[in-house]
């Protein structure tokens, strides 16, 4: 009896070390699902033809991967983090406390948004400022104040846009791709309507609310985070518009169009450049802890921002990665290479 | 009396009509219409629900049956000495790390002499799978005979080649642009005209794990991570729940102790999986220090989903079984836990694996907790433990589903279709189970 109880106990106390039982021989990266696509190609090619595993990419989301990411810097937390956006403050704080006091920040491409619609109707050629006032949860009434957003149609918007009722399906709030979309879309169109630029100075709390809320009444449809699905739906309806990363729009261009944003088409060109104005960064955070000691991790990010990966002609670019320009990309080839302190704690 | 009733004797007088058999006959209509009403809501709700499962299933097999078959070029490959193995070694390192890319871009390029501008040659190659190549490296490195040597080979085409082929796109026509430019839908034209493509079964998508390569993803990785899962659930539910099924039904005190925890366990039942994932993040994960990924850590959370349901179905197996036996095995002599184990089990034991079997299809389509303890990603080695990195069935089906190139839309189909066998195979052991070794008292 005596036996089996400590039995029982030795078993417990060797299962309660934290941490530390499991040597690890393979790269873990977590984080963004718009990242995922291009971080699983990358770690495929490197699983083939380096002597190294290929890593495992989970599909956190950005929010989620920086919380586990920053849970400290022991062997058992993730080596890298992919990020739809950059990294924010609170996070740096995070991370900080929990031991993880030093990251690189390696850029690695863009991403556009694209607003598109079914090939069957006609191409929008909008602004940011239309579409802000076609979106925003409340505008200015004129009289100093704000009403709910009164525009039923895209023409009571311009009379320039299509006499159909404003039907656009998007990501959720949980979503970075809306977080993007809210940021620099809706805020770009938001700056430019005159009786709000005041309120960014004397208010800015209330600035970010008016300029970033999107409409709740029905005319914004939140389609879930799957964009295959936004897809599908506008295929299916060709009123309706959608709001999805580039790749998306990239691999199902014989069925659906992007809209002209300020006049600019959203192509690999113009996003490329920066002249399409709806673009955003992607990232991966590397824990610099674990440079060196995980094997293969230098060797990834090399083959990751490397041209034959990343570059214009690379084979990131068949899956819908937007390259850096030569000089940009230039520099983060360095930063794989050398690892900077380059994120401020 | 020919038909054998008896008519009911008149009791009261002629002419007196009884005041309540008129209202009985008055309402007697309308409370067999509200019969024939209610009949026909079951009948239009039972007809509903079929008609949109058929539609569900219909779609889904209309989806995912294309990904079954896959387009294939047969291809006559010069696997040429200089191009491999230039100082003939035959050392297993120079083989491994050989251009094997370029040799059969080389046997593509043979076919087409006027191909030659780099945009245009770029177009070319990227019909080919990289398959291709990782398999002759896989030839050579078995066999290096072969080299020297010109063989056929059978390479997957990319996968939007195979999506054109199979009529998913259309080539770019008329200013508009789509992922098959003019050029390759010629291309495509000749090698089919020369007889090059052959549709095939698609052996891959059972052989293979994870791709980023629609053409070269495959099924099995995420297979062997549900086999794995699902066994650690097994092991842990079962004995466990039976056991505590055994004790609170046949053992425990009736007290206000054993109904708290009578009233927790069918509480636990209806708990949102994604709570447990929680939980096995906190203790399992973060206080054990278990491995990520593991099919140990899903089989454990998912083993505690599971729980409730086997424990409530043995309970109500064990309370199914009469108390005449007990009564009779104790009469005769035997102990209570002879009772229970030698007369009581066994008789109740097909109502307990029928609820074990409900559970672990239950627990074989869970995704939500496996996403906190890390299982919700990309792996591409096939897992050969509990302890190895793994992923299952629905989360497979989950990621392909959210991912952009098209190709993965019939293979996500084809995952559930393969998902939906499973799953009507354990529930049709459940029922025969049941029904064969069941007793009736």
């Amino acid at each position: 009896m005596i036996r089996q109880a400590m039995t029982v106990a030795l078993l417990l106390s060797s299962l309660a070390v934290p941490g530390t039982a499991f040597a690890r021989d393979q790269i873990r990266i977590v984080g963004s699902s718009t990242v995922y696509p291009f971080s699983t190609r990358v770690a495929e090619e490197f699983g083939r033809i380096t002597k190294f595993k290929t890593p495992i990419i989970e599909s956190t989301g950005t929010g989620g991967g920086f919380k586990l990411f920053c849970a400290g810097a022991g062997m058992d937390t993730p080596d890298l983090s992919n990020a739809s956006r950059a990294i924010k403050k609170s996070e740096i704080e995070t991370c900080a406390k929990a031991g993880v006091d030093a990251i690189t920040e390696v850029k690695i491409g863009y991403d556009g948004i694209v607003l598109a619609n079914s090939r069957e109707a006609p191409q929008m050629n909008i602004t940011l400022e239309q579409l802000y006032r076609a979106l925003a949860k409340d505008l200015p009434d004129g009289k100093g104040g704000f009403q709910p957003n009164p525009n039923q149609k895209w023409s009571d918007v311009d009379p320039s846009l299509p006499d159909k009722r404003i039907e656009v399906l998007g990501p959720p709030p949980t979503s970075g791709t809306r977080d993007a979309f809210a940021e620099l879309a809706m805020e770009g169109g938001c700056k430019k309507i005159g009786a709000i630029e005041e309120l960014e100075k004397s208010e800015p709390d209330k600035f970010k609310a008016v300029c970033q809320g999107i409409r709740e009444d029905g005319a914004y449809i939140e389609a879930g985070e799957n964009d295959v699905l936004i897809v599908r739906k506008l295929e299916a309806n060709s009123n309706a518009f959608g709001i999805f990363g580039y790749s998306f729009l990239e691999q199902n261009q014989d069925k659906i169009q992007g809209s002209k944003i300020n006049g600019i088409a959203d192509t690999y060109e113009n996003i490329s450049s920066g002249e399409y104005p709806i673009s955003r960064s992607l990232f991966i955070y590397v824990k610099k802890a674990h440079v060196g000691v995980i094997p293969g991790l230098q060797e990834f990010l090399v083959e990751f921002t490397s041209d034959k990966a990343s570059g214009p002609e690379g084979y990131l670019s068949d899956k819908g990665l937007i390259a850096l320009p030569d000089a940009e990309r230039e520099k983060y080839q360095k930063v794989a290479k050398e690892f900077p302190d380059n994120v401020s704690m | 009396m020919s038909n054998g009733v008896e008519p009911m004797p008149n009791r009261l007088p002629a002419g007196a009509q009884n005041p309540v058999s008129a209202a009985v006959t008055a309402s007697l209509k309308r409370r067999y219409a509200a019969e024939r009403r209610f009949r026909l809501y079951g009948l239009l709700a039972v007809v509903f629900a079929a008609l949109s499962l058929a539609a569900l299933v219909f779609t889904i097999v209309q989806t995912g049956l294309p990904a079954f078959s896959t387009t294939m070029v047969r291809l006559p490959v010069t696997i040429s000495s200089e191009a491999i193995d230039p100082a003939g070694t035959r050392d297993p390192q120079t083989l491994s790390g050989a251009d094997y890319q370029k040799v059969v871009r080389d046997a593509l390029a043979e076919l087409f002499p006027d191909v030659t501008g780099r945009s245009q040659r770029r177009d070319l190659f990227s019909m080919l799978s990289p398959g291709g190549a990782y398999e002759l490296r896989n030839r050579v490195m078995a066999d290096p005979a072969v080299i020297g040597s010109r063989i056929e080979m059978l390479i997957p085409v990319a996968d939007d080649i195979d999506q054109y082929a199979k009529g998913h796109i259309e080539a770019s026509s008329k200013g508009i642009e789509t992922r098959i430019t003019d050029d390759q839908a010629q291309w495509f034209a000749r090698l089919k005209d020369r007889g090059m493509i052959e549709s095939v079964f698609n052996t891959r998508l059972f052989t293979a794990a994870d791709s980023r390569s629609p053409e070269l993803a495959g099924i099995w990785g995420a297979l062997v991570g549900s086999f794995w899962t699902m066994a650690v659930t097994l092991v842990l539910s079962f004995p466990l729940a039976v056991g505590a099924a055994i004790y609170l039904e046949e053992f425990a005190p009736k007290n206000r102790w054993t109904q708290l925890i009578e009233v927790n366990i069918n509480n636990l039942a209806a708990v949102p999986s994604i709570v447990f994932g929680l939980l096995g993040l906190a203790v399992f994960l973060n206080f054990f220090g278990l491995p990520r990924s593991a099919p140990l850590v899903g089989g454990m959370v998912l083993a505690l989903i599971t729980l409730p349901t086997i424990i409530i179905a043995s309970r109500a197996a064990l309370k199914a079984v009469p108390p005449s036996i007990r009564e009779a095995a104790l009469g005769v002599g035997a102990s209570p836990i002879q009772t229970v184990f030698h007369h009581v089990v066994p008789l109740a034991l097909p109502g307990m694996l029928t609820g074990t079997i409900i559970g672990m299809a239950q627990a074989l389509g869970e995704t939500a907790p496996l996403l906190m303890i890390g299982m919700v990603a990309f792996i591409v080695d096939i897992p050969s433990g509990p302890l190895d990195p793994a992923t299952v069935m629905p989360v497979q089906i989950y990621l392909w589903s959210d991912s952009p190139e098209r190709a993965f839309v019939e293979r996500a189909s084809a995952a559930i279709i393969v998902l939906l066998g499973f799953l009507i195979v354990m529930n049709v052991l459940a029922v025969v189970l049941r029904k064969r070794f069941e007793r009736k008292w």
